[in-house]
């Protein structure tokens, strides 16, 4: 089976977008937190969509550490993340990103 | 013979030196033990020395017989500066010498008068520690007269001028703290300097006006330029002549400068002896004889010189008409006899003034002592009557006198032998002086003449009056009437130099001339004068009848205690004039002491500290400053220098206030901006 | 070290020596410290008299000369060159002589940082010999500058009441002054790319125009030291503020830096910028000398009296000096001594009567020669010095002076010579008018009656200058000696220029 990358891209383009949507609009700092996982991982699916295509047989394996890179990357920040909500929650009691504007100038 | 020898070969003239020394020898010797010997060891110190100085004059009047052309005596070099050479030399000829000896001999009987008088005075005054410091400045005036007459150059005789000025301005103060206010004396010494200074500055600007035309200020060589180039330049020695007049009115006493001798009075009587009468105030006639050959080139000086001693003469004799200090009195007639001394030098009689000076010497420095003699005498009295009442008795007003004959006789004969010489009565030293100075002017100047003869008709009034006052009639005060003679050591020089008045016309009785000849040695062109008997016979009458003028109004009704002089009534506003010396005080008052202090007084108070040194400096200088400095910090730093900083911080922050409105705080608005960047980045890359 | 070789270096830095020493003394052993003071300075007077005893009085130029490279900046070669001549050999004794007598005089009159006092005048004898020794311009400007601070300090710190003012006024007048003459040193530094005074002079050519700027740039400096009328308001404050020491020191020594500043470097450097303003300096002097005499008669503080009389006199030394001629120059110098000899005296004596009264004002004494008749004697003489008497030492001064003036081609009128010598009558106006308002008239305040007559101390602090004051006076040879020779190279190079100006 063989799929064309043209349509792995756009997936990744369309899920990319979805993201960026979602941390733009919702307010709610967990759903930010996920479409921020969902474009990660679409660039994800990108870098496994270009190893496939472009590398070399012997270098094929190049973007699959990239991603698993980025993995690594994801869930350290879910970590970091998760952590500064949850302090965040305690002083404000909410997670409502619009209710944190301390840094207005 | 040994002395023989000695004298012609000049060895004499070796000593001259020490003329000079040996006051200063007596000086310092008093200085050193006078207090802690005593009054007898100082009196005898002093007088021994100038005694001695005395014989050396002595020693070189005999020297000059064998060598009437004189000598000079070198001693040191002085001031020599590039083209000034000035040495310490002495001229010993005719001229210093005759000095010489009259300033030594009349010295000598005044410094043992003195001995006795100052005593006396020492006492009265109430201080008699400074008993030796009298004969200090006594001795020391001496050697400054001796410097003065024996100098052979002009700066030094300037150095004998200036130091017997000094000696007379300590010995006027010598009671500096009495006198009028507590203060008179010492007002009258600083008078008597700061005037001769007048005059000193007229010597100084002559002695300029010489060394630049000559090149030298030495006489011999000063008078043998005048022999080869005078007439070439009798500009210039016109001025310096007048400007030497100027000096010598200064220390003779002179019209203008004539107003600090009467002052001078209130040194000791042996002082005004000595300094104001007999030597100092002759000075001025000393050196215009010795400038001879200057003022006989420079004719119309000389000309002024006999005008200004002759209008002296007469108008300080007017005001010794009216006088009734005793010593005021001849303080006056000495500088009318010094007037007499001027004009005669004035009009070329040299030998005549020297003649009239010698004398003069003589006969008043006689009366002075008498004077003094007089006013220890009523002062005697005085205290015999005391009894501490404390009233101000002033022992020296010839009004508180009269009767003195009886009580004081040898005062009294010598008192008249020294009247009746000024007087000029024959055959006494004034008649021959006074009439060979009379007859010269009746043939050189006849409007001097005039003068002078009115003069000498007021000397023999006023001297007529004094004697009258003094010691005739019935006296007036009780101090008069218990006054007591002095001691022999007083009396004694008074009779030395009595006989002195009466013999010394003997120096150049009309036929002889001795002095002539023997001054014809030094002074060019001296002639013998020819006796006037029309001229002495007048002059004589003159005198008898201004003596009889006076014993009519003060002998023949004698004066009771309290009553005005007679003179008032006869001569009413005039003798008010002569009371008061004509107002010549109270004039140079107005004219230029007061102006003065009140130029200094301005100068300093006004121009120097309030405008130059208070506004100028400190206001105008320092607040410029402050004002400028303080325009700097507060104006210029604060608003230019700190406007640009704040002015970079003010926009900075005007910035940051709009800018601010972006930072929303929210996180979405954030990553729309880095959405809008990145899309705008790449699509740069891509489509740029 | 030598001590004959470098002789002039002794001279000038024996007072350093004392300092050190001074440095290590406790402060409260007060005795102490003024013995090693005195001992120091009168050291530094041993050594002047060495140097006077090598001194060749027949020669004109500079002798027992120092000369070391010291450092280059910017082509410029700044050296240590010391030297002395007739100019000066007179003046640097003068400075050494005066500075025991000052500080014996301060045995009782300073109680108060004695240590720091002491210090301070032994650094301001180095300064002022330094000022009169330099013969590299660039050496003379930091000698110059330096006097000024020991003496800053000396009216500061132990002056009268208004002393900071007056510290304050004299080092700003006199600092004024100098920055003109500084531009003017370095004009001539990058111009012939030396300091050196003789080297300076014997290259000469310095254009007509340029001369007429630096004569008024080294005038300025030297003026206001002087101090010349109409600069002298800074004078009569430092010298009533200053503490008596210090007076004397001022008057007799820092006053005379400034007409030695005439002396050494206007007239031969610029001879013919000095012969074009003989007259003009010649008429403020006269005016100084007119001027200080009537406003001295004015006073009733005895030193401001003293301090105008200073203006006055030192008003016949640039008269003097700038007759450029031997007779006028020579005596200008010798009344330079004259004036440190007699007005240093005068100084010594007010402070005499300050110490005891406690006051200056004129009208508070009267009749004090019956209580202190030594002193009243001493006083005397000194008086009739300062206002000119013959036979004492003023009067062989101004006489010269005069009669040079009176003669000078380059002031051009004897009207000058003829005014300043009615100066002489004002003189004694004024000083006998405070002798009579000091020592005569009646005793009748009670404070004056129980005045004790000067004491040993004091009395050895007046005779040497009396002593001088009477062998000038009577045997001035010696002293005109030691001058002639230089002054005659003087004249010979003004009269060189004379002809070019003609």
């Amino acid at each position: 089976m063989n799929i064309p990358p043209a349509y792995v891209l756009t997936l990744s383009g369309i899920l990319f977008a979805l993201g960026v949507i979602g941390v733009l609009i919702r307010r709610n700092a967990i759903v930010i937190f996920m479409s921020i996982e969902l474009m990660l991982n679409s660039a994800n699916l990108a870098l496994i969509a270009f190893a496939r295509t472009f590398a070399p047989a012997q270098e094929a394996l190049r973007g699959h550490v990239f991603v698993f890179f980025v993995i690594a990357v994801a869930a350290s920040e879910v970590a970091v993340g998760l952590a500064l909500i949850v302090a965040i929650f305690r002083s404000k009691e909410s997670i409502d990103v619009d209710e944190v504007s301390s840094l207005r100038g | 013979m040994v002395l023989l020898e000695v004298v012609q070969g000049g060895g004499f003239f070796a000593y001259a030196p020490l003329i000079i020394a040996l006051p200063i020898l007596g000086l310092i010797t008093n200085i050193i033990f006078g207090r802690r010997l005593g009054e007898r060891f100082a009196g005898i110190v002093a007088s021994g020395a100038v005694a001695l100085a005395f014989v050396i004059a002595i020693l070189q009047f005999l020297a000059l017989q064998a060598h009437p052309e004189g000598v000079t005596i070198p001693i040191a070099e002085w001031i020599s500066v590039g083209s000034l050479s000035i040495p310490w030399a002495i001229k010993v000829d005719t001229l210093s010498t005759t000095m010489m000896l009259m300033v030594t001999g009349v010295s000598t009987l005044i410094h043992i008068y003195a001995i006795g008088y100052m005593h006396e005075d020492v006492r009265f005054q109430g201080d008699p520690g400074r008993y030796a410091r009298f004969f200090i400045f006594f001795n020391l005036f001496v050697a400054a007269m001796m410097v003065l007459v024996s100098a052979d150059n002009y700066l030094m005789m300037f150095v004998g001028w200036e130091g017997v000025g000094l000696c007379s301005y300590l010995l006027i103060g010598f009671w500096y703290e009495k006198g009028e206010d507590g203060i008179g004396n010492a007002v009258a010494g600083k008078k008597a300097f700061v005037t001769n200074r007048i005059g000193d500055f007229g010597f100084l600007i002559a002695m300029f006006l010489i060394f630049g035309a000559v090149g030298s200020l030495q006489f011999d060589q000063v008078f043998h330029w005048v022999h080869e180039h005078g007439l070439a330049n009798v500009g210039v020695i016109s001025v310096a002549t007048l400007f030497l007049l100027l000096g010598a009115t200064g220390k003779s006493a002179q019209l203008p400068l004539f107003v600090w001798l009467p002052d001078a009075m209130a040194g000791p009587t042996p002082v005004s002896a000595l300094i104001h009468a007999a030597t100092m105030v002759t000075a001025g006639i000393y050196m215009i004889a010795r400038s001879a050959p200057l003022f006989e080139v420079a004719q119309s000086t000389a000309n002024l010189v006999a005008w200004v001693g002759a209008v002296t003469a007469l108008f300080a004799a007017t005001i010794a008409v009216g006088q009734f200090d005793i010593k005021r009195v001849l303080a006056y007639s000495t500088i009318s006899q010094l007037g007499f001394m001027m004009a005669a030098v004035g009009i070329g009689a040299y030998v005549a003034g020297m003649f009239h000076l010698v004398a003069h010497a003589f006969f008043k420095a006689l009366l002075f002592l008498s004077a003094g003699s007089v006013i220890q005498g009523v002062e005697h009295g005085h205290h015999h009557i005391e009894h501490g009442d404390g009233e101000p008795f002033e022992p020296q007003d010839m009004r508180n006198m009269g009767g003195l004959r009886s009580r004081m006789k040898v005062t009294y004969w010598v008192y008249l032998i020294g009247a009746l010489a000024l007087a000029g009565l024959p055959p006494l030293a004034g008649f021959f002086s006074k009439d060979e100075i009379l007859a010269d002017a009746n043939m050189e100047n006849m409007g001097v003449y005039i003068l002078l003869a009115a003069a000498a008709f007021l000397t023999a009034f006023y001297m007529g009056r004094q004697i009258l006052m003094v010691f005739f009639g019935k006296a007036r005060s009780e101090a008069a009437a218990h006054a007591t003679e002095n001691p022999p050591v007083m009396t004694i020089p008074l009779m030395a130099l009595a006989a002195l008045a009466i013999f010394g016309g003997a120096l150049n009785l009309p036929g002889v001339h001795k002095l002539t000849d023997w001054l014809a040695h030094t002074i060019e062109h001296v002639h013998a004068t020819e006796f006037n008997v029309l001229v002495a016979g007048l002059s004589v009458l003159f005198a008898l009848i201004a003596i009889g003028f006076s014993w009519l109004l003060y002998g023949r009704k004698t004066m009771k205690e309290g009553d005005p002089d007679p003179l008032r009534k006869i001569l009413g506003p005039i003798f008010v004039g002569m009371e008061n010396k004509w107002w010549v005080d109270e004039l140079y008052d107005f004219l230029i002491i007061r102006p003065y202090v009140a130029i200094s007084w301005f100068l300093a108070d006004v121009v120097d500290w309030r405008f130059w040194h208070d506004w100028f400096h400190d206001s105008v200088l320092g607040s410029a400053y402050r004002n400028g400095s303080r325009w700097l910090a507060w104006v210029f730093d604060l608003r230019v220098i700190d406007g640009i900083g704040n002015g970079l911080g003010n926009i900075t922050s005007w910035g940051s206030q709009r800018l601010r409105v972006l930072q929303t705080g929210y996180v979405r608005n954030y990553a729309l901006a880095v959405l809008v960047g990145g899309v705008l980045v790449l699509s740069y890359f891509i489509f740029g | 070290m030598n001590l004959s070789f470098s002789i002039l270096s002794w001279v000038t830095f024996t007072p350093v020596l004392g300092v050190l020493v001074l440095l290590f003394l406790p402060k409260d052993r007060r005795n102490l410290l003024r013995w090693v003071a005195v001992l120091t300075s009168m050291v530094a007077f041993g050594l002047s008299l060495v140097m006077l005893a090598q001194f060749d009085q027949t020669n004109a130029s500079l002798q027992m000369v120092e000369r070391l490279p010291w450092f280059q900046l910017a082509g410029m070669q700044i050296e240590y060159f010391l030297g002395v001549d007739g100019l000066s050999v007179l003046l640097v004794l003068l400075t050494t002589f005066l500075t025991p007598i000052s500080i014996i005089s301060t045995w009782s009159a300073v109680e108060e940082r004695v240590k720091e006092f002491l210090i301070f005048f032994l650094l301001l004898e180095v300064g002022m010999v330094g000022v009169f020794l330099s013969q590299d311009i660039f050496l003379f400007y930091i000698f110059w500058e330096f006097t000024l601070v020991p003496m800053y300090f000396l009216i500061g710190i132990w002056g009268g009441p208004r002393r900071v003012y007056a510290a304050i006024k004299f080092f700003l007048y006199t600092m004024a002054g100098s920055i003109l003459m500084l531009l003017a040193i370095l004009w001539l530094g990058i111009t012939f790319e030396s300091f050196s005074v003789p080297d300076l002079i014997a290259q000469g050519g310095i254009p007509g125009s340029v001369q007429t700027w630096l004569f008024l740039a080294f005038a300025a400096a030297f003026a206001i030291k002087v101090p010349m009328w109409p600069l002298h308001s800074w004078l009569p404050d430092a010298h009533v503020e200053a503490p008596t020491a210090g007076s004397v020191i001022l008057a007799g020594v820092l006053l005379k830096m400034g007409t030695y500043g005439f002396l050494r470097f206007n007239l031969p450097l610029f001879p013919e910028a000095s012969i074009r303003f003989a007259p003009w300096m010649a008429l403020l002097a006269v005016i100084g000398i007119i001027y200080g005499a009537a406003v001295a008669y004015a006073q009733k503080d005895v030193k401001m009296l003293v301090a105008y009389s200073s203006v006055s006199h030192l008003g016949f030394v640039v008269l003097g000096l700038f007759a450029l001629n031997p007779l006028g120059i020579q005596g200008g110098i010798l009344q330079m001594i004259n004036h440190g000899l007699s007005t240093g005296a005068l100084f010594l004596i007010v402070g005499m009567i300050y110490e005891r009264r406690h006051t200056r004002e004129m009208d508070d004494f009267g009749g004090l020669w019956k209580v202190m008749p030594i002193y009243g004697a001493l006083t005397l003489i000194v008086t009739l010095s300062s206002m000119g008497l013959p036979g004492l030492n003023g009067f062989v001064g101004e006489f010269s002076i005069l009669l040079g003036a009176f003669g000078s081609e380059a002031i051009g009128s004897p009207i000058y010579a003829g005014i300043a010598a009615a100066g002489v009558i004002m003189a004694a106006i004024y000083m006998l008018y405070m002798f009579q308002k000091l020592f005569l008239g009646p005793l009748d305040k009670d404070e004056n009656k129980v005045v004790k007559d000067i004491n040993l101390r004091e009395i050895l602090t007046l005779v040497p200058l009396v002593v001088f004051i009477f062998w000038i006076g009577l045997y001035p040879k010696p002293f005109f000696n030691l001058i002639g020779p230089s002054v005659d190279k003087l004249v010979a190079l003004l009269q060189a220029a004379s002809v070019a100006v003609h």
